[in-house]
């Protein structure tokens, strides 16, 4: 009795593996076709884009169009390529990120460790920044950098988006810091330790991973940004707006390799921020659990 | 005046008094254990001493300074928490020397101070490891080096050990007592647990309901319980309270209930008669260990009584067999010698040693202190 069924348990679970496996390579491959188009077609003279498959490789590999989009393709009115404008982004995004997260894992420290009457209002007060649409704040934005003498400088973008990341920021720290036991906060404080030695010498030597999670948001968000980007950047104007300029511009022949290209280069530094900060992820969320 | 001073200490959360006017003072060299169930109060005095929660109304001094308004770093005490609470980021080392370096002591001075805790606790293998690398009872020895190093004036210990095994607890209750006989420390050590309590304390504060109940040595409390809740909460398996009547016939009063068959019993009682009236009703106070067979009875006592009543259980635990009888409605527990031969539901002599037996009043469930 027990032989049969077993077997017919097996081949169940084969069957059900196979199944399994087959439907995620089916949803692989059509996540993975865009970005095969993209990175085929960006490696091909543009003749043969315009003149056959879109789904081929190329007949004649070149990386013409990658050197053209970074460096002399027309972006607006000047042939700079997308180099000054990723060093924007990048000049913006790293202050932006820092600075964010280190307001946010102050403010959960705060409100989880020295908490004050009010302070879950306070809390839900910073959690409704997670829900306001960008749209509504553009003029008050624009205003309050204005009278900052911000205005059009990558300043104030980062100052945007340090304002508007520390609603998520702050949420990501005090959820971490919850968990986290209050008698070793006690246990600092009879000890002598400050408010601040407590923070960095307990509370961030601990926060790896909730870190790791709140730079990858922080980091895809601002950089992947487009609507702050071209309100408030001025002549220096983050990577999103510029490819956005090199794609639709309406004059001259549309060189669809340099625009592939380019929207490969804007894309890179995400992909590069999961796929090294998401391995520490992992691995900071498998500490934690062999800690106990 | 003592060395460590609670002087009317009142603690309120909005409207709610959870500490109610709490006088006790412990003087130098002295272990004090609060112990209470869940809830009486017993930690929030603990972090009040400390520092980590505010006094509504009231006074704590430490030797003989004011420390109301004064920091937790700042009062000279070391505290051992439940959780041991050890920085997870920080070897052993650290974690040890870090109340020292907060306290800007010089390097040298703390690797000394280290080595000698280490020493005493025998932990100095461990030094280099992270608390994650070690097992239940070495990260108590840590935490207690950590208290140790800084050479306070009180120790407060919150339930250190309820997080051990069985074993380990018994093991580190001795250790804190031998600590405590080597250093002559004076320390205030809460617990649930009454075990540890008696055994580990020179004075108990028995809490509850945010009031001490009873203040006193192991010895008072477990022979005078101020009330039916200390006579209940110490001792284990706990003291049996047994609702009577008091009978008077001239200078002798004797209490009177029926046991489960509804056969009258009379226990004549050691207190005087001169106190009792005739027809009061009174509380039983008796240990299990008053309770014994007629051949093991204690020999001293004065005042020994003797009833026969059916035995209902029998649980025998080696050393000793409770024996559990119906009196008065309740479950009377007896501790007796473990090899009596007993048979359920069979009628058997018992024996109480009236001179220890307690008086409670029904009402009040106080105590009647004659």
């Amino acid at each position: 009795m027990s032989a049969p069924s077993q077997d017919t348990a097996v081949r169940n679970n084969r069957i059900t593996i196979t199944f399994i496996y087959v439907t995620l390579i089916v949803f692989a491959l059509f996540y993975l076709v865009p970005l095969f188009v993209m990175v085929a077609n960006s490696l091909k003279p543009l003749s043969e884009i315009t003149g056959g498959n879109m789904m081929a490789l190329p007949k004649e590999w070149t990386i013409a169009p990658w050197l053209k989009a970074w460096s002399t393709a027309q972006i607006g009115v000047e042939p700079t390529g997308l180099k000054p404008y990723f060093i924007n982004s990048i000049v913006m995004v790293v202050p932006a990120v820092v600075i964010s997260s280190i307001i946010g894992a102050i403010n959960g420290y705060v409100l989880t460790k020295w908490r004050f009457k009010g302070d879950t209002i306070i809390f839900g007060l910073m959690l409704f920044s997670c829900f306001i649409p960008f749209q509504i704040v553009l003029i008050p934005m624009a205003m309050v950098l204005g009278k900052l003498g911000l205005s059009g400088s990558v300043a104030g973008l980062i100052l945007v988006h340090v304002v508007y990341g520390i609603g998520f920021s702050t949420l990501y720290y005090r959820n971490y810091y919850a968990a986290f036991p209050s008698e070793l906060v006690r246990a600092a404080m009879i000890d002598g330790a400050g408010f601040f030695q407590i923070f960095w010498r307990i509370m961030l030597p601990v926060s790896g991973p909730i870190t790791v999670v709140c730079v990858i948001w922080q980091f895809t968000n601002i950089w992947n940004d487009f609507l702050f980007g071209v309100s408030f950047g001025g002549q220096d104007q983050p990577m999103t707006a510029a490819l956005n300029n090199l794609v639709q511009s309406s004059t001259g022949v549309k060189e669809y390799n340099v625009h592939f290209a380019g929207a490969i280069l804007a894309a890179l530094p995400t992909l590069l921020v999961y796929i090294v900060a998401g391995r520490y992820f992992v691995r900071g969320l498998m500490a934690g659990s062999v800690k106990g | 005046m003592g060395f460590l001073d609670i002087n009317n200490v009142t603690k309120s959360y909005g409207n709610v008094e959870v500490l109610h006017d709490i006088d006790i003072q412990v003087n130098e060299g002295e272990f004090l254990v609060l112990v209470g169930p869940s809830g009486c109060g017993k930690s929030t005095l603990l972090n009040i001493i400390a520092g980590l929660e505010n006094l509504t109304s009231g006074d704590i001094t430490i030797n003989d300074r004011l420390v109301n308004h004064v920091h937790p770093s700042d009062r000279n005490i070391a505290m051992v928490f439940q959780s041991y609470a050890l920085y997870p980021n920080m070897t052993v080392a650290q974690n040890i020397t870090f109340g020292l370096e907060m306290h800007k002591v010089a390097k040298p001075e703390r690797d000394k101070a280290l080595s000698e805790v280490a020493k005493l606790l025998q932990i100095e293998q461990l030094l280099d490891r992270k608390p994650a690398q070690l097992s239940g009872g070495q990260r108590q020895r840590v935490a207690m080096g950590r208290a140790l190093v800084r050479n306070p004036d009180v120790f407060l210990f919150d339930e250190p050990l309820s997080n051990l095994d069985a074993k380990l607890r018994v093991d580190m209750r001795t250790e804190i007592k031998k600590l405590h006989q080597n250093l002559q420390k004076t320390i205030v050590y809460v617990t649930h647990d009454q075990i540890e309590a008696m055994t580990l304390s020179t004075r108990i504060a028995v809490m509850y309901n945010g009031y001490v109940q009873q203040l006193g040595t192991p010895h008072e409390i477990y022979n005078a319980p101020a009330n039916v809740f200390v006579a209940k909460f110490i001792g284990s398996p706990a003291m049996n309270v047994i609702p009577a009547t008091v009978s008077v016939s001239g200078k002798t009063a004797s209490a009177e209930f029926t046991d489960g068959e509804g056969k009258k019993i009379s226990l004549k009682l050691s207190q005087s008669a001169k106190d009792l009236s005739d027809g009061q009703k009174i509380l039983l106070g008796i240990r299990p260990e008053a309770i014994s067979d007629p051949d093991n009875a204690d020999k001293k006592s004065k005042n020994k009584q003797e009833f026969t009543t059916k035995v209902s259980v029998t649980e025998p635990s080696g050393a000793d067999t409770f024996v559990t009888l119906s009196l008065s409605d309740i479950d009377v527990v007896a501790r007796l010698r473990g090899d009596l031969p007993l048979q359920i539901s069979k009628a058997a002599p018992f024996v109480v040693d009236m001179d220890k037996v307690v008086l409670f009043d029904p009402e009040t469930e106080n105590r009647l202190d004659i």
